[in-house]
This record gives structure tokens, C-alpha cells and sequence, in this order.
């Protein structure tokens, strides 16, 4: 019978709820075991130049109605001291991608299932899907950190925003008296650009607009000089002018400390702008990825060349903006093929077949499509 | 703050005022009336006036020939020199009375209310810890348990296991046999045996609710963005819980304590009365059935007082907890 995916029976839920807990109940006993060996989350770079390797790294929510496959298969890297961009529709797996890497996906029912993904802290390697929760809290804050959506939302509404700066900078630097724990604090509300830092820095969050939230916020992100930061659409919600200050901003740090950024976005300006390498992510899966100019001069994957088509273009005059046909397909189990198939132009007789494996075009540019080499007009 | 503070006991004021001038008309309006009551009683002796004389005798002794406005304003201009007067029914100054029952009352309330936060608040934030897990779905059987029980049924249930059956305390009253002849300590531990049961039955009976309450809010702060903000500064999870989550769940609950107060007063209307405790919820429930107006006036206005002092209070904390709402 053929059912709507969107329909399962009571009796089909419990089943799913009771595999759920099966299933995530033994990563977690894994994950809280009282001593891991060094040795399992302890590895080697592929390349000691990268920051972050994701190597296959697959994400997935047990809901109860099936599982959802949020990051499926996903790889790239980020090199040191250089900006990736993330780009996708919302939903595609962007912000799970990070939040995998600070390991931060909500649990139990998301998890981490297979796959690696290699930190380099500069001693060691730490694959942080099998690290334990001390050294992951190590490692957050400390040699990364992230910058949120939500300037409005992200900061503890009962504290002060120095209270909030110091407890970081007190944890990682526990050295660090409390004067000089304060004057550091006041340093990064500085750096950040806020002229009234002692002011701020007793202020209340509710006393601030969301542009100079966002600045704590990475006042706050970079206050333990982190090896990566983490900006999950660090500029979604703030306005035009605000957007190009703290991009400005992250720019200018970023090459002050020397990091690298992971920026995740829908915003394909801002990634022209700010990154070096380019990651597309579709249906939790990675469909292009190679250096900013490959991507934009020379999209491969129709769903890249859709999204390019979907930016308004200053000085070009269009009745309605492109939106891409179709919908992304059902997250609950997704067929075996391209998942982009049915909204694709270009689909053809070749498109038949399993999911495509990544093709290498040039030495930075990767695509996951049978179809490459043909334009889309 | 002062000037909020003098603004809203401004306010009160004008509150109380219509507060107790509505609690006055339906008084009056009641079909019981102490008056008729006694009137018929008196009239059926041998020898007597009859029943019309008598009501027009008593009406005018008790202040009732009057209208309602009249007799609201004699009530008053009594009430605001704190002089409320005696008590039809019970007999004796309403002051008096009030003390001597309403501390059983108080201590009652204050005991169970103290234990139902100590035990609501840290079951509801382990319960939202884990969601969904054994311990979750446990304080969730058992608030639904608490909620649902009737306080008759759970404390005749109490009586029948630890009264009847392991002869443990006393089935009711607040003293034992012996207690005259015992020294101020064991006078103080005999009574505080007697509570022991009745402060079972209000506990488990309102625990419910609190924890259900505690177990919501912590849910929905653990899932804010200001909770993974500070996960990702690599705070321990300890410290997330108990410094960052549990001064934002305190917000919703210090309303609830502010709102507690006329609680703490009012006294257990069918505990009391299952454990034969002459507390102020039994003496009030008689007051209203014998249509006592003066004590039932008092008695009110005193709720309605704490109710008002409740809310202010709320307000002040609610400042002190969350800095958003601190007024100028």
C-alpha cells in the first residue's frame, strides 16, 4: 500500500521510538564511558596545512518518524588561516556541519555516526566525533568558537556582558588573575569596535542593538585566540549597513590572528566577498566545492548554477527573480540517486543511477554530478 | 523603586476598597443569614417574642437595619482603625479567634510549601535534563499521580496505612492524650508528629503542578540559543545548568512564590477537616455557612491584603532575577 511519507501508523512510531533508543542509547554509553583511550580520538592530518579535515562525516537526527540524515557523506577541509564558505539552502545540513564539529547537535537524537572529522590544535590531532566531553570542552572556546545567527538571542539575558566575557576567558586562562581577566575582556570589547567598552562591558544585553551584540558575540568567540571560528550566518540578521561593518570586522581579525573561518551562509555575496574555498551543500550532502573563483566563474552543479541565477543582479532588469523548480526531496529516507534529479534541467539518461560520486575537475574543484561538463542555460 | 513601590500600595488601596465592598454586598446579599438563624431559634422557646420582633431586635443590635452601602462604610470606618470587632458566630473578638487558629494554618502551609519546592524544583530540572528518559517520564507518572489524587482520598489512605495499620501517629487531632503533662520540647514534637501526615497530603497533593511547572520552563531555556552559546564556550555541563539555566528558570518561578503568600494563609479547607486540625480553613468554611459577616469581612480583606503584598512582592523580585524588567 502505498502510503504518504508523510503518514506513519502509531504502531510504526513506537517501532521507530524503541529502535531510536536502541541506537542512540549505545553511542551514548559509548560516548560516557568513564576512560577512553587516547587512542581512539587521537589522529593524523591528511594534510598538516589544514585546520579541519571533515572526512565522511555523517550527522543524524532519529526522530520518530525516521531518521533524518542531516549531514550524509559530507568532506572538505579548511587550511590554515583561510576562509571557507558554506552555502546551501536552509536546511541542507550547513549549521549541523558546524555544530558536528563542536560537537553541539542537540542529544540524544542527533548524533554523529560515522566518519571523521580531524582538529588540529597545533600539538595534536583530535578526531572530535570520538573525543569525550573534556576534551571537546577543552577544544570549544578555546581552539574554536562560533558565532551565532542570533545576536538578539545568543547572550544570556540575566548577565552582563563582562560577566559573560570573563567566565570564558577565566576558564581557558586559568592563570589569568581577575583584574587582568577584566582587562582582557575590556581589550576584546575594544578590538571589536566598540567605542564605550567599559561601558558595555557592564552593561546588560537587552541594553545593547543587535549590531553591537553580534560584536560580543565575536568579541566573545575571539577572546581565546581560537585556531577557528565558526560564523554560522554571522550577519542573517542584522541590516545592510550593520553587515558590512562586521564582516569588515571578521575580515580585519581574521587576519590579525591569524585563523581560519568557517562561514556559513545562504548569503552568496558574502561569500564572494569573504572566502577563499566555496562548499555547496544540498540535502545534507556536499554537490560542489572548490576555490571562490572556481565556483563563481565556473559553477559545474546545476544546483550551484541555480543558486547564481537566484541573486539579483544589480543594473539587470528581470520580471521575476529564478527560483529553482521543485522542492528539496522528503529528509525521512532519501532515495538512492541524485538527489537533485527531479528539479535538475539538465537530467538526462545518464542520471539513472546511484548517487554520484565526487569528480575531480581541476586540483581545488570537486563536483557530484554525471552531467558536469554541460551548461545550463 | 520607591516611586513604583508607593505607586502600587496607592493602587492597592483603591483595589482594597472595592475588593471589600464587593465581599461586603454579597454578604449581605447571601440567603444564609445569621440573624434569621438565631432568630428562629430564640422565637421557638416557650414564652417568647415572635420570630418578626426578634429578627427587627437582632437586626438592629447586629448593625444589619441599615442598607448595604451604610453598613459597608460602618464596617469600614471600623476596619481601618484595625477595629473589626467580635465575632457573631465564634463569640469572641475576631482577632483572637484568628490567632488562635491561624498559625496551625501557617505553619501547615509554610512546611508543606518549603518541602514542595525543595523536592519540585531539582526533580522538574532533572526531569528537562533528560528528556524523555526514565527519570523523565518517572516525575512525569508521579506529578500526574500527585495532580490527580483527591486530598480525601490520599489522606484516608495515609490514615488507614500509617494510623491503622503501623500505629505510627495518631488518626487526628494535633495533640495527644498525654500532652498536658509534657515539657514545652515535647509539647513542641507531639504536635509536630500530628503535622506529619497532613503535611504528606498537602505536599504530594500540590507537588505536581510545580514540578510540571519547573520541568517546562528548564525545557525551554535549555533549548534557547543563550544555552548554546554557553556550551560552546566550554563550560562544563554543571555549570550550564546550575549558573546560566537555572537563573533564567528562576524568573517564572519567583512570580509563583510572590503568588504563594495569601496560600500560606488560607489554610487546607479538606485536610484540615479530615485531620481535625482547627485550622483557619475549617473556621473560615464555618464562618461562611453560619453567614459570620464580620469574620468572614476580615478574613477576606486579610486575603485580599496578602494577595495584593503577593503580587508587589512578585514584582520586586521579578526585578531583582531578571534585569530587563529592573524599573527606574
Amino acid at each position: 500500500m502505498a502510503k504518504s511519507s508523510n503518514y506513519i501508523s502509531a504502531k510504526e512510531s513506537r517501532r521507530i521510538s524503541r529502535e531510536n533508543r536502541r541506537i542512540t542509547g549505545e553511542i551514548e554509553k559509548k560516548r560516557k564511558r568513564k576512560h577512553i583511550p587516547e587512542s581512539e580520538y587521537v589522529t593524523q592530518m591528511k594534510d598538516p596545512e589544514n585546520c579541519v579535515e571533515f572526512d565522511d562525516v555523517k550527522t543524524y537526527f532519529f526522530t520518530d518518524i525516521g531518521t533524518v540524515k542531516s549531514v550524509d557523506g559530507v568532506s572538505f577541509s579548511v587550511p590554515k588561516g583561510k576562509t571557507v564558505g558554506i552555502v546551501g539552502e536552509s536546511g541542507c545540513g550547513k549549521s549541523v556541519t558546524s555544530l558536528s564539529l563542536m560537537q553541539l547537535v542537540q542529544r540524544p537524537q542527533g548524533q554523529t555516526v560515522g566518519g571523521e572529522i580531524r582538529f588540529n590544535t597545533g600539538e595534536k590531532v583530535i578526531n572530535v566525533v570520538n573525543a569525550p566531553e573534556s576534551v571537546m570542552r577543552e577544544l570549544r572556546g578555546n581552539n574554536m568558537a562560533m558565532i551565532f545567527q542570533e545576536p538578539m538571542t545568543s547572550l544570556n539575558p540575566v548577565f552582563r556582558i563582562g560577566a559573560q566575557l570573563d567566565e570564558e576567558i577565566a576558564l581557558h586562562f586559568p592563570k589569568l588573575s581577575k583584574e587582568e581577566v577584566k582587562q582582557r575582556s575590556i581589550e576584546m570589547l575594544g578590538m571589536v569596535g566598540i567605542a564605550n567598552k567599559e561601558g558595555v562591558y557592564r552593561m546588560f544585553p537587552h541594553e545593547l542593538s543587535g549590531g553591537m551584540r553580534q560584536r560580543v558575540m565575536i568579541a566573545m568567540a575571539l577572546s581565546c585566540d581560537p585556531k577557528l571560528i565558526i560564523a554560522d550566518e554571522p550577519t542573517t540578521a542584522l541590516d545592510v549597513t550593520i553587515q558590512a561593518q562586521i564582516l569588515d570586522l571578521l575580515r580585519e581579525l581574521k587576519g590579525r590572528i591569524g585563523s581560519s573561518i568557517m562561514l556559513i551562509t545562504h548569503d552568496l555575496g558574502v561569500v564572494a566577498e569573504m572566502a577563499d574555498f566555496v562548499v555547496v551543500m544540498y540535502a545534507g550532502r556536499v554537490v560542489e566545492r572548490g576555490t571562490a573563483r572556481d565556483i563563481f566563474k565556473d559553477p559545474r552543479h546545476p544546483y550551484t548554477v541555480g543558486l547564481m541565477k537566484s541573486k539579483p543582479v544589480v543594473g539587470k532588469h528581470v520580471k521575476h527573480l529564478y527560483s529553482i523548480p521543485g522542492s528539496v526531496p522528503n529528509p525521512v529516507d532519501m532515495p538512492d540517486y541524485c538527489y537533485f534529479r527531479d528539479r535538475c534541467e539538465r537530467c538526462g539518461e545518464k542520471c539513472r543511477g546511484a548517487y554520484p560520486e565526487m569528480v575531480k575537475l581541476s586540483d581545488t574543484h570537486y563536483v557530484s554530478c554525471y552531467l558536469p561538463d554541460e551548461k545550463t542555460e | 523603586m520607591k516611586k513604583f513601590i508607593l505607586k502600587r500600595i496607592l493602587i492597592s488601596v483603591v483595589l482594597l476598597f472595592f475588593v471589600s465592598l464587593i465581599i461586603y454586598t454579597i454578604m449581605r446579599c447571601l440567603p444564609t443569614s445569621y440573624v434569621e438563624n438565631q432568630a428562629r431559634a430564640l422565637a421557638t422557646r416557650p414564652g417568647a417574642k415572635s420570630y418578626q420582633e426578634w429578627v427587627a431586635q437582632l437586626n438592629a443590635a447586629y448593625g444589619l437595619d441599615v442598607g448595604v452601602l451604610r453598613g459597608y462604610f460602618r464596617w469600614l470606618a471600623g476596619a481601618v482603625r484595625l477595629d473589626f470587632g467580635d465575632s457573631w458566630y465564634w463569640n469572641q473578638p475576631i482577632l483572637d479567634k484568628f490567632k488562635s487558629v491561624i498559625w496551625y494554618s501557617f505553619f501547615l502551609g509554610l512546611v508543606s510549601f518549603t518541602l514542595e519546592m525543595l523536592i519540585a524544583i531539582p526533580l522538574g530540572i532533572a526531569a528537562a535534563k533528560k528528556q524523555y528518559s526514565m527519570t523523565d517520564y518517572t516525575v512525569t507518572v508521579v506529578a500526574l499521580i500527585g495532580i490527580s489524587l483527591p486530598s480525601f482520598f490520599f489522606a484516608t489512605i495515609l490514615k488507614y496505612i500509617f494510623s491503622i495499620k503501623l500505629g505510627w501517629f495518631d488518626l487526628s487531632g494535633t495533640v495527644s492524650r498525654m500532652h498536658q503533662t509534657m515539657t514545652d520540647a515535647q509539647k513542641f514534637l507531639d504536635i509536630a508528629k500530628h503535622m506529619i501526615l497532613p503535611v504528606i497530603t498537602i505536599t504530594v497533593v500540590s507537588i505536581g503542578g510545580m514540578m510540571r511547572y519547573v520541568r517546562a520552563n528548564m525545557l525551554e531555556v535549555l533549548n534557547s540559543d543563550y544555552i548554546r552559546t554557553a556550551r560552546a564556550k566550554g563550560l562544563s555541563e554543571k555549570r550550564v545548568i546550575n549558573h546560566h539555566a537555572f537563573r533564567n528558570t528562576l524568573i517564572p518561578i519567583v512570580t509563583l512564590l510572590g503568588g504563594s503568600l495569601p496560600g500560606l494563609f488560607s489554610g487546607a479547607m479538606i485536610t484540615e477537616q479530615l485531620f481535625q486540625i482547627p485550622g483557619i480553613g475549617y473556621t473560615s468554611y464555618v464562618s461562611v455557612m453560619q453567614g459570620d459577616i464580620p469574620f468572614v469581612m476580615f478574613y477576606m480583606v486579610f486575603l485580599a491584603v496578602l494577595t495584593l503584598l503577593g503580587n508587589l512582592i512578585a514584582d520586586i523580585l521579578y526585578a531583582a532575577v531578571d534585569p530587563r524588567v529592573r524599573v527606574g
